[in-house]
Parts: structure tokens; C-alpha cells; sequence
């Protein structure tokens, strides 16, 4: 027998989405991974802003994070460090 | 309520009220606008998102990226949807039951949303003069249903409904100049803002939101998928469209039109102005324009870009 699937009684009123989308880890779609030097880091911070998904955090100590569990690796902070400092590695 | 200085440092700090684990592609410039206007935000938000890329990447069920309140309308009416939004949060002030001070209603559309399907409500919307911003994510074509031409899709540009091949060098009609429409509703403010410049497109925001009444802004979107070009390049496309007066930035206070960023800096010294060419030939919807047979098109562009260039910089100047 197959798993009984959620029939209409079970799905919330007007397909209200309820799970935070954090859940839903999309860094396995990466091929490639930014790897971040930190000695050339100077903290402009343009790859947090440029980011797509919001995945390079700015901590407290001033120092950024590259967050792999949603990192999707388009490259598009490896390509705009001003420092040149993140590089691309393949997974 | 206004003045408050943003600075990136700042900013960077602010956590994203657009959440990761949404399914928006690799690289997409959607994703990036819709972070950017979230992090300008300056209290209680609520949004409206009409249908596309960004609300079905963003929503997909169960999940939702959104740490506001957001409401999916259709397609052709998230101005309408925000207004009535707008207008039910006066009700409730004026009948002191609003928990807040003020609340900022925000409306996100496409091209496709925007320039064709939801002209109307815009339209409408702001005749009413309800106190919204709206904000326009344009990757140039109905990207969600698989690169469709729209108006706001730039000539010559290759789609799935433009094709370009033996009969048709790509779409034939011009992009309408949608923001100058806007300004010609005589709404309170109205921007064009580029990913590439994170502070201007934040500034731009929120403004936006601390004038009364309807604001717009218009924010170039670039999708790798859709106009073909690696993912790592989309910060360079959103630049390379300002650099080459292609996208130019600039804000309209009251009808006042005035240049900003790198916009006024190629005002000042145009020999910082480039080609349009090293924009086009970066994007594979444009490819076919680099054949010999072709050539002349691509001057045909530049001509367009010169002469609106030269048209905004006047109004500028009248203003
Ligand atoms: C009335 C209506 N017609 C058609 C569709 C199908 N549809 C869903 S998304 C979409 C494209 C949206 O294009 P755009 O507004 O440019 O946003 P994008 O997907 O490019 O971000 C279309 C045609 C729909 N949802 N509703
Ligand atoms: S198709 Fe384009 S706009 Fe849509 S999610 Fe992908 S990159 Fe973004
Ligand atoms: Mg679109």
C-alpha cells in the first residue's frame, strides 16, 4: 500500500504556506563552492548584498560567512571581491 | 519620519526579511531586488507579490521565504490588492484598532505584471493615490512561462515568442519607457534603481516609502536563464546596463527628474558613457546581432539609447 497523501481536509485554508522556507536546504544544488580568504577579506561587504540568497552573513565580530546549506554556487560574490578574495572551488 | 541616513555597514547587520531556501534560480537578479528593497524596509511591512518568478520561487507550498506579511495576488492585480491593503489599515487607524504607528505597503510585480497584464490596477492605483510603493523586477520577458516577449522586453532581443532566425531578428518593438509613465501620473515619487548599486537602490526604497502617497521604482532584474549569460554575471549585466545609458539611473520628486550615481557622473564627463555593444554582446538573446547581416542593428540600438539618453538629460536639465 502506498502512504496516504494530505486530502483537501488537511491542507490549510487558502493554501497558507506555514514552514519557513530555512527548512528547505537548496545548497546541494551548488557545483561549484566560494571559498572566502580571509586575510584579503576588507569587509566592504558587497557579496552580502549581492548575494541571491542571502547566504553570506555578516557576523558579529565584523568577519562574513558563507552559509552551504543554501549557497546554490553561481559565483557571483568570486566574481565581484573587489579583493579577489573568494574563490571558486568544485565540490 | 524621513532622513534617516542608510549606510551599508549598517545594513549589512539588518537580517534579510527575505528568508534562504527559496527556489529562485542560481545567480537570478530577482532574488537579489527582492533582498535589497526588503533590507531598506523601516518598520511593519506587508507585501503584495503578483504572479512570476518571484512569488512562485518564493512560496512554493509549504514553504515561504517571507518574514512579512505577504499575499499572492493574481496576476493582473497586486496594485489593487495593495491599495485595498493600504486603505483598510487607514479604516482600522481611524477606528483605532491599528497596533502600529504605520504601517509601509510594498507591491512587487514583473514586466509582465506590470507593463502588460496589471497596467490598469497600476494605473488606477495611483490615480487613487494610495499610499504604496511598487516595485517593478524587470528581467525584460514572462520568464516564469518560459521567456515570452512582454513590453517590457528591449528590441531585438531573442524570445520564445520573438525568435530571432531567418524571418524576424528578435522582437521589433521598442521597450516602453514605463517609469516616464508613471512620472506622467503625477504620483509623488518615482526611481529606476540597478543591483549593482546596492546603496542608490536602497536609498531609492526608502524614499519611496516615507513620501505620501503612490511611489515607483523601477528595478532592472538580470536572469541568467532567460537572457543567457553564466549566473556569476549578473551584477556585471545590471552595471554594464548603467555604464552604457542602456538602464539609466535617476529619481523624480514631484515631476523634478534628476540623475543619480553613475548616471550623473556620465553626465558630467560622457566619455565614461560605453558602447552599447559590450552590453549586448555578453547576452545570448542578443547573440544574432553579431553576424555581419546584423551589424547595422546594433548601431540601430545604439542610436535609440543615444537619442532617450539625451532626452532624459533634458528633462533634467528642465526640471
Ligand atoms: C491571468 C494569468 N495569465 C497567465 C498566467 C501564467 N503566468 C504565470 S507567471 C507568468 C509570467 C510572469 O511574467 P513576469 O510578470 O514578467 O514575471 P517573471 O516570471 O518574469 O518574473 C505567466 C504568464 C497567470 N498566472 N495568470
Ligand atoms: S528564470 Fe530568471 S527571473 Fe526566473 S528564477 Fe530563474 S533567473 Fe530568476
Ligand atoms: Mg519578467
Amino acid at each position: 500500500m502506498t502512504e496516504r497523501l494530505p486530502g483537501w481536509r488537511d491542507i490549510p485554508i487558502g493554501g497558507v504556506a506555514f514552514k519557513p522556507s530555512e527548512e528547505y536546504k537548496t545548497g546541494d544544488w551548488r557545483v561549484f563552492r566560494p571559498v572566502l580568504n580571509k586575510e584579503k577579506c576588507n569587509r566592504c561587504y558587497l557579496c552580502h548584498f549581492y548575494c541571491p540568497e542571502g547566504a553570506i552573513k555578516v557576523l558579529d565580530t565584523g568577519d562574513i560567512e558563507i552559509d552551504y546549506d543554501y549557497c546554490k554556487g553561481c559565483l557571483i560574490c568570486v566574481n565581484e571581491c573587489p579583493r579577489g578574495a573568494l574563490e571558486s572551488v568544485q565540490e | 519620519m524621513s532622513g534617516e541616513k542608510l549606510s551599508l555597514k549598517d545594513l549589512a547587520r539588518k537580517r534579510d526579511l527575505l528568508a534562504p531556501g527559496h527556489r529562485l534560480c542560481a545567480g537570478c537578479g530577482a532574488a537579489i531586488v527582492a533582498r535589497l528593497v526588503m533590507k531598506a524596509t523601516r518598520g511593519p511591512t506587508i507585501v503584495a507579490c503578483a504572479t512570476g518568478c518571484l512569488e512562485v520561487a518564493t512560496t512554493i507550498f509549504p514553504y515561504t521565504a517571507w518574514r512579512v506579511p505577504w499575499i499572492h495576488s493574481a496576476f493582473e492585480n497586486v496594485a489593487s490588492t495593495a491599495s485595498g491593503i493600504e486603505a483598510g489599515l487607514k479604516a482600522l487607524k481611524r477606528a483605532g484598532k491599528l497596533k502600529y504607528d504605520h504601517v509601509d505597503v510594498i507591491a512587487f510585480g514583473g514586466d509582465g505584471a506590470t507593463y502588460d497584464i496589471g497596467f490598469q490596477a497600476i494605473s488606477g492605483a495611483f490615480e487613487r493615490g494610495h499610499d504604496i510603493l511598487y516595485v517593478l523586477y524587470d528581467n525584460e520577458a514572462y520568464m516564469n512561462t518560459g521567456i515570452q516577449r512582454s513590453g517590457g522586453t528591449p528590441k531585438y532581443a531573442s524570445t520564445t515568442t520573438s525568435p530571432a532566425g531567418k524571418v524576424i531578428p528578435g522582437k521589433l518593438e521598442l521597450k516602453k519607457p514605463i517609469s516616464h509613465i508613471m512620472v506622467a501620473h503625477r504620483i509623488p515619487y518615482v526611481a529606476t534603481a540597478s543591483p549593482a548599486y546596492p546603496l542608490d537602490l536602497m536609498r531609492k526604497v526608502r524614499r519611496g516609502l516615507e513620501v505620501e502617497g503612490p511611489a515607483f521604482i523601477h528595478i532592472l532584474a538580470p536572469c541568467p536563464r532567460g537572457w543567457r549569460f553564466d549566473p556569476r554575471y549578473t551584477i556585471e549585466m545590471a552595471r554594464l546596463a548603467v555604464q552604457t545609458c542602456v538602464f539609466p539611473l535617476w529619481e523624480a520628486e514631484n515631476g523634478k527628474y534628476k540623475l543619480t550615481g553613475v548616471s550623473r557622473s556620465i553626465a558630467r564627463n560622457p566619455k565614461m558613457k560605453k558602447p552599447v555593444e559590450e552590453y549586448l554582446k555578453r547576452q545570448g538573446r542578443f547573440r544574432h546581432l553579431f553576424t555581419p547581416e546584423n551589424r547595422h542593428l546594433v548601431d540601430e540600438i545604439q542610436k535609440i539609447v543615444d537619442e532617450e539618453w539625451n532626452w532624459l538629460l533634458k528633462m533634467c536639465q528642465l526640471s
